[in-house]
């Protein structure tokens, strides 16, 4: 039965990418283009050579790091709806740092501009759980608000005080920070190629979030909380800390997506960094299972996504806003497919439907039948 | 400009620029009445915004012209009506958990407008849009006849609907069926009232409403289209609701506190008083998150089983 359990699953989980491909493919039919060629692009346009391989697993880091927070604060029962605007609070902490502390040596400096994107973030993501534990704000409400500021603030600093003071000499006054010391640079994995030591301390922390969540008491408590508060109330667990305490992990994972982003990357702030890795952080972690194990290949497939969408424009004529359309119907498709992942008694409808198939003489013949 | 210029300004300004949150907001009020968070509001809300500016974008001859606008209000709301659909598909039938089906749904509709504006129509383009409609008589008003007498009339429309919903949501059986699948869904359920009937028809009322208040913001507000024209103003429907405390004349009045704020905001610009103007975009939104931590107790007021998918087949 565990095999059928486990066919099943699949099934669903199948099905529900297909609709959601189906959709894809009406948007895709409606502006004139082929939808086969379209979703081939997505899928191998970027795995043509070891360049583009490279580009796929850089898109995969910040969406690692991204889906790790999220999962830690959907598991406790708070939904993270405002990675975006952590990962900017978390390139701006990072970049400050970097840029007041350029002369510690590497072993000291890159370490604590890590730490300060990820403290960026938390705090950032913290004010979103504080008001929820104790005013009982919408949490959803309160992350996409502060999305929304978090965007506008990036943008100040970067125009205003951050500014690289070289654009305001020549004019030109491109939004940018000055270039990180490259004491603060993430060596490179592959040279040649832009994949970072980033991806290392990425599956480092996901198997440390696997630790964290599944085999310590604290992780427990967390996900009691997220499962059932009030029981979890009931057992002397306090539900308002764990989900401070959940948002502010989540807004550190995030705020560390932004500080890896821009240390291994970008090497300056710049506008546009995250480009919908908040977002695309979400998708990552629901179709990952919520578990970090499930989160890297669901990452990896994410990130070949995104670089494929790019590419779409150029040889099928699908604008790559593609991508959030397609992001959108993932999601709204695999939440529907919950309800059939967990659901016993459409479970047993579907193992009595393939049963009649299978063997059909275990069925207890009516009598005076077959005519 | 003296003072009383300026507060002419803002509150004539402020009206219409109320218009839209107002339309999305009462419909969300009417999902959230029947126990479903659309987040997706902002989505549907993009998607009306784009098929309203079709028609007129498109119509430059023929018999149909001076229609445009009328069909680009009627598309808006055929596909609010569908994508309220599709997030009842999801969220009721599938009892799926709304606040991460909203934000597909939000993604979905964003995209989609995207994606067609990108290839159809290619940059922000402007149109004539629906011109102002003075009510005869009463706008020539001093003072009060531009403020609230000289707008468009889809307008007039909206600040009508407010009345309207009060009466359809507390004067008729269909208000009380809203209302009661919201609070106590079991109840209403051995009362003979089809829950998930009447949850599909409140998504169809908000979806068509949030559609019409894209296209307002289209057609009547900003004269254009472009990617991120409804830049978060479904999201802050959402929350009006909640300042509202459901009920639609405190919708109203947050959707035009709301309104005067940003249009106070405009003109401390134009009133050329330094003050960054990232801040002043940042504003809204931060007035959204205090307001709604000062509303806690409302949560007391607010419906029942807002968010909880009603299965008719699980015991408690």
């Amino acid at each position: 039965m565990n095999k059928f359990k486990l066919a099943y699953s699949t099934g669903v989980v199948l099905l529900a990418v297909f609709c959601a491909m189906a959709v894809g493919a009406i948007v895709i039919k409606a502006v004139g283009a082929s939808p086969m060629l379209t979703y081939l692009t997505i899928v191998t346009g970027p795995v043509q050579d070891l360049f583009g391989v490279t580009e796929v697993l850089v898109r995969a880091v910040p969406l690692i790091l991204v889906a790790l927070g999220i999962a830690i604060s959907f598991r406790s029962g708070i939904i993270n709806i405002g990675a975006e605007g952590q990962i900017l609070m978390g390139i701006l902490a990072a970049t400050a740092t970097a840029l007041a502390l350029p002369g510690l040596p590497k072993i000291v400096l890159l370490p604590l501009v890590l730490l300060a994107g990820a403290i960026g973030g938390g705090l950032w993501a913290g004010i979103a759980g504080v008001l929820r534990a104790k005013l009982g704000v919408n949490e959803i409400l309160s992350t996409v608000m502060l999305n929304y500021i978090a965007a506008q603030f990036y943008t100040f600093l970067l125009r205003g005080p951050m500014i690289d003071p070289g654009e305001l000499e020549t004019g030109s006054g491109t939004p940018q920070s000055l270039r990180l010391p490259e004491n603060a640079w993430l060596g490179r994995l592959i040279p040649e190629t832009r994949l970072h030591m980033g991806l290392v301390l990425a599956l480092v922390l996901a198997v440390a979030v696997y630790f964290l969540l599944w085999r310590t008491t604290w992780g427990l408590r967390l996900r009691a909380a997220g499962a059932e508060a009030k029981a979890a109330r009931y057992a002397g667990i306090s539900v308002d800390r764990s989900l401070i305490v959940a948002m502010l992990f989540a807004g550190a994972f995030a705020g560390l997506a932004g500080a890896v982003e821009v240390t291994g990357v970008h090497h300056r702030a710049i506008e546009g960094i995250s480009s919908g890795y908040g977002f695309a952080g979400i998708v990552v972690a629901l179709f990952g299972g919520l578990h970090p194990a499930g989160i890297v290949p669901a990452a990896v497939f994410f990130g070949l996504l995104l670089v494929g969408a790019d590419m779409t424009q150029r040889t099928a004529g699908v604008p790559a806003n593609m991508i959030l359309v397609l992001q959108g119907v993932i999601i709204l498709a695999i939440v529907s497919a919950k309800m059939y992942l967990n659901n016993a008694y459409a479970q047993e409808r579907v193992a009595k439907f393939f049963a009649r198939f299978k063997a059909p003489s275990v069925e207890p013949m009516k009598p005076g039948g077959q005519s | 400009m003296n003072s009383g210029g300026m507060l002419y300004n803002i509150l004539s300004l402020g009206v219409p620029f109320s218009v839209a949150l107002m339309l999305a907001s009462l419909g969300e009020m009417f999902n959230q009445r029947a126990g479903v968070f659309n987040l997706g509001c902002e989505g549907i809300m993009c998607m009306g915004a784009f098929l309203a500016f079709l028609p007129s974008f498109y119509l430059k001859a023929g018999p149909l012209v001076p229609y445009a606008n009328l069909i680009g209000f009627i598309i808006a709301m055929a596909a609010g009506i569908l994508l309220g659909l599709l997030f009842a598909l999801v969220t009721v039938t599938f009892r799926a958990d709304q606040g991460i089906a909203g934000i597909g749904l939000q993604l979905f509709g964003w995209g989609v407008a995207g994606v067609l504006f990108r290839h159809f129509v290619g940059g922000v383009t402007s149109l004539d849009g629906v011109a102002a409609w003075p009510v005869p008589g009463l706008s020539r008003i001093p003072y009060l006849g531009g403020i609230l007498f000289n707008h468009t009339p889809m307008a007039y429309i909206a600040f009508m609907l407010v009345p309207a919903s009060w009466y359809l949501l507390y004067k008729t059986a269909w208000g009380l069926k809203v209302r009661a699948v919201g609070t106590a869904p079991r109840a209403a359920d051995s009362m003979g009232i089809n829950v998930n009937r009447v949850r599909y028809q409140a998504l169809m009322v908000g979806g068509a409403m949030a559609g019409l208040g894209g296209a307002y913001l289209t057609l009547c507000q900003a004269r254009m289209f472009a990617d991120d024209l409804v830049a978060g103003r479904g999201f802050i429907a959402v929350a009006l609701v909640y300042f509202g405390r459901w009920s639609p004349v405190g919708i109203m009045g947050g959707a035009l506190l709301f309104s005067f704020a940003q249009t106070l905001q405009l003109s401390i610009q134009v009133g050329g008083i330094k003050f960054p103007y990232e801040f002043a975009v940042m504003l809204p939104y931060v007035l959204v998150i205090i307001v709604l931590s000062l509303a806690r107790k409302a949560r007391m007021r607010g419906p029942a089983q807002l968010g909880i998918p009603f299965n008719r087949e699980m015991r408690y």
